[in-house]
């Protein structure tokens, strides 16, 4: 497979480009989706493909092809060059890349059982017995289940030398259940809200316990149906794990993403409320908050060992006690900020542009627990899996809904609440960040369904949270 | 260049007598040219085609895409495909593949788009740009040119093809961002300066905002505001298979919306893009979804006919077993008032440019959050008077377009862009008597 992405990038560099780089990719998705104990749908996509971009001047030029030949390869790498010749005609200034160094590596991702060998009907089983425990529950609806596994090859090859092969293995799932009321649905899911995955093998499937939590969170969502919503005022609110680590992925990972503050994606996502120039002494939050980007973390689904510019994953400060100190960057972004680059540039298939995408964004544990964080709320709401999300496109204005909450009063955890939500301003909320769990609560979340980029791709990325406590948060938002 | 049909009859041949089948394969070039602070920095193009099979053997069903080609790949991916269905249970609900039937032509094709160049792209962009002196422009010109063939072992042969081009971006002051959008079967429909101006117009007018007080107000809601809404009912309303679990607002027959609000997904329009079949090989129907306020029908594949006792509508889409069919050609009537005229009955509201980010709260309700984006201006005694800062809204959808709120309709209905993408929603200019913002961008 070297070959041919060697190919692409000879055609490149003969078109005229300063520089090229292909990936050679073939990837398999495996999927099974369970509704009221019937299978809705049991499928497998395979895509394999040579993608090649090529620098001309300011601009990318990228073009893809399924056809894996030595010639279609090669005349990919010349439309790559000849697309970024055309963007001259609305030129920028001149782009250069950060160094990285050049290497011939394998990687693969740590894993026991390869997802793809485990049988389908071992999944089906599963999925069939957790829809089946969680519909027996009166006043249940709809009970979903769903496990997916991702084996994902690429060859890379740059002209300044590298050929880099990687395995990326990834897999997870989950199940949700729906109550149906007069007006309103309501709804719980587990492991997280859209399920929870992670790199590695179906072992990181075993270890949740999908039987065990079907019945519970299936007696909640009937139980919603008749609990009082949350109160609508400022309280103390504590963030569930999983919550957190969206949290975290929408008003910190996106926003300091290098090329959102640079004003690439300005039309689209959006840029950012952060300013390079204050990078070093904006105050992002409490002397509680710190964020790493870790690429190297084993199990979360934002590690690698090279990103899809070949530059090695790594682990960067974002975020050190409270202070902004860190960006998501590739090779061009960072060097037009005069920083290193940080590996952190990813592409969704052979046949989209590598972009800068969140590799593992999360907030180091704390001291504490759950339990001693209730225990030392007075007036407070406690909310667990996001239901829904939605930020402005600086990352700063955000309000987000969640599935199920409790009162916490004196210390103690109350009635049940539903339609919980909450809204805040990005460095406002994480200021009044003041309890942090930690331990074994400290969790990889995973984020499946990352959207960015034009053409639209999908990133994996990786969340570790543990429960938190924040202060002064505006909850019960109505409509 | 890859002969599709030939292609078709060659997976289905393999398939034999072990399985009923339905395949169908799609692709074509697809290019985009993508622009920020005033320059293209990412421009891309890809050519590839990927077959999708579905195979049903004893009432098993299993599918599978790839984009292998060639006879030895796709051997093996076609006797995989059949061999996992004896994982799966008997599917007691399966509805058969679809049967013969005459279906409409629909060629919404352009050659001139389908050959656009990368230098074409970069004109538009170019003009764009110009359109916008002293500011930053970013955005994207895309042009793409689909093929679809569809085939199945009762004997369906169906193919289309069409053509889009979508000019989208944004001129940003340095304290401010207005946007433009066009969308056509033909790229020479599209007008880059004029895209361009409105962006560059909604910037100027908008460098110098204020905070309002969050509340209800009256709004005029522009194109892509009206194409959100429109997709959103569409996915989650009059979507056969939430409407048959119990997840949708759609009541049929009854009074749902302001009598003057119609929705009608209609591929054969001429102006429309698309095929004229969806993925399971049935035609798409013209579907009055709602008329004079009342909801009249959901869009549906075969299973969700099915259950309900109906016809397929010819809406199944890629993934439609697990979100439903979904209406992708829609048009909400326009009306015929200009969109100054809409404004100018307005006492005290606001004109909304774009949403942004929205997310459904409860798909029963419609209850929705999201923002306002790239525009958001204040209209006093008929007049735009200022512009204000974004603001966070929690609106039922539903309850907005309900039964005398909707206070007038534009003459200005052309295909907007949406939160779930351009091309899907025909939609003019619309004025609500009532919008719940909830927050400023102080929160």
């Amino acid at each position: 497979m070297f070959d041919y992405a060697q190919a692409a990038v000879e055609g490149a560099l003969a078109a005229g480009a300063g520089y090229a780089d292909a990936r050679v990719v073939i990837a398999t998705q495996e999927s099974v989706d369970v509704l009221n104990q019937s299978v809705e749908s049991m499928d497998q996509t395979e895509t394999a493909g040579v993608g090649v971009r090529a620098l001309i001047g300011s601009s990318w030029g990228f073009f893809a092809t399924a056809e894996l030949t030595d010639d279609a390869a090669r005349h990919a790498g010349e439309m790559a060059a000849s697309i970024a010749q055309a963007s001259t005609q609305v030129p920028g200034p001149p782009m250069t890349l950060a160094d990285v160094p050049v290497v011939e590596e394998t990687f693969v991702t740590p894993h026991d059982e390869n997802p793809l060998q485990v049988p389908l009907s071992e999944k089906i089983d599963l999925l069939l017995d957790v829809t089946r425990t969680m519909q027996a529950v009166e006043g249940v609806a709809l009970a979903r289940g769903n496990l997916t596994s991702w084996v994902t090859d690429k060859w890379f090859v740059s002209s300044q030398g590298s050929r880099i092969h990687q395995q990326i293995v990834e897999c997870g799932g989950g199940y949700d259940v729906t109550a149906l009321g007069e007006q309103e649905t309501q709804r719980r899911s587990y492991p997280q809200s859209f399920g929870q995955f992670e790199t590695g093998g179906f072992e990181t499937v075993r270890k949740w316990d999908y039987a065990g939590n079907a019945q519970r969170i299936a007696e909640e969502a009937v139980a919603l149906l008749s609990a009082p919503a949350v109160e609508e005022g400022e309280k103390q609110l504590i963030l569930e794990g999983s919550q957190l680590g969206l949290q975290i992925h929408e008003s910190v990972g996106h926003a300091i993403e290098l090329d959102r503050i640079l004003g690439w994606e300005a039309a689209f996502a959006g840029t950012s409320h952060l300013e390079l120039p204050k990078l070093g002494s904006h105050r992002y939050g409490s002397d509680l908050m710190n964020i790493t980007a870790d690429a190297t973390l084993p199990g979360a689904l934002g590690s690698f060992g090279y990103d899809d510019e070949g530059t090695p994953a790594q682990r960067v400060d974002i975020v050190k006690d409270g202070t902004w100190v860190g960006v998501l960057s590739g090779r061009d972004s960072a060097s037009i900020a005069g920083l290193p680059p940080g590996g952190m540039v990813r592409a969704d298939g052979f046949n989209r542009l590598p972009m800068v995408r969140m590799t593992n964004v999360g907030l180091l544990a704390g001291d504490s627990s759950l339990d001693e964080i209730i225990a030392e709320t007075q007036d407070g709401v406690y909310m667990s899996t996001n239901r829904s999300w939605s930020i402005d496109d600086k990352r700063l204005n955000f309000q987000f809904g969640c599935e199920i909450g409790w009162e916490v009063k004196n210390g103690k955890l109350g009635r049940m609440v539903r339609n919980p939500t909450y809204t805040g301003i990005t460095p406002q909320f994480w200021g009044t960040l003041d309890m942090l769990a930690g331990g074994s609560e400290w969790v990889h979340w995973g984020t499946p369904n990352c959207g960015k980029g034009q053409p639209m791709q999908v990133g994996h990325t990786g969340h570790s949270a543990a429960p938190a406590r924040f202060s002064n948060v505006r909850v019960g938002v109505k409509a | 260049m890859t002969d599709r049909k030939h292609l078709a009859e060659w997976v289905l041949e393999r398939v034999g007598d072990r399985a009923e089948a339905d395949v169908r394969i799609s692709g074509g070039p697809s290019s985009l040219t993508r622009f920020a602070n005033s320059f293209i920095h990412q421009n891309v193009g890809e050519d590839a085609d990927t077959v999708t099979l579905r195979v049903v053997s004893g009432g098993r069903v299993a599918s599978g895409t790839t984009t292998y080609l060639d006879s030895d790949a796709l051997g093996r991916f076609v006797d995989e495909t059949i061999e996992r269905c004896a994982y799966s249970p008997v599917d007691e609900t399966w509805p058969g593949l679809a049967e013969p039937a005459d279906a409409q032509a629909v060629d919404h094709h352009d050659d001139a788009t389908a050959t656009a160049s990368p230098a074409d792209r970069a004109r538009m962009v170019a003009e764009f740009v110009a359109a916008g002196e002293g500011m930053r422009a970013a955005g994207y010109c895309q042009t793409s040119d689909t093929s679809v063939v569809f085939a199945n072992s009762n004997g369906v042969r169906r193919d289309g093809r069409y053509t889009q081009a979508t000019l989208d971006g944004i001129h940003q002051t340095d304290t401010s961002a207005g946007s433009g959008h066009a969308t056509s079967v033909r790229l020479g429909d599209l007008d880059g300066a004029a895209v361009g101006a409105l962006a560059a117009q909604r910037a100027r007018d908008s460098a110098a905002t204020y905070d309002i007080k969050p509340g209800e107000y009256e709004v005029v809601l522009a194109p892509e505001c009206a194409a959100t809404i429109g997709i959103f009912l569409a996915f989650y309303g009059f979507n056969g298979k939430a409407h048959l679990e119990g997840q949708s607002f759609v009541e049929l027959g009854e009074q749902q919306f302001d009598a003057a609000f119609a929705l009608v997904d209609d591929v054969s329009d001429p102006r429309a893009m698309g095929v004229g079949f969806d993925t399971e090989g049935t035609p798409r129907l013209r579907t009055e979804l709602v008329t004079d306020g009342v909801s009249r029908a959901v869009a549906h594949d075969r299973r969700t006919a099915a259950k309900a006792g109906t016809s397929s509508t010819g809406h199944a889409i890629p993934g439609s077993e697990i979100y439903g069919p979904v209406a992708s050609a829609m048009f909400i009537t326009g009306g015929g008032a200009d969109p100054e005229t809409l404004i100018a009955d307005v006492e005290r509201g606001l004109y909304v440019s774009t949403f942004n980010y929205c997310r459904v709260l409860d798909p029963k309700s419609m209850a929705v959050t999201g923002l306002t984006r790239n525009g958001t201006f204040m209209i006093e005694n008929g007049q735009i008077t200022g512009a204000v800062n974004g603001l966070r809204f929690t609106q039922s959808f539903t309850e907005a377009l309900g039964q005398s709120r909707m206070l007038g309709l534009g003459n200005d209905a052309r295909w907007a862009d949406s939160e779930f993408g351009p091309g899907l929603v025909h939609a003019p200019t619309i004025r609500l008597a009532g919008w719940n913002f909830t927050g400023g961008s102080h929160g």
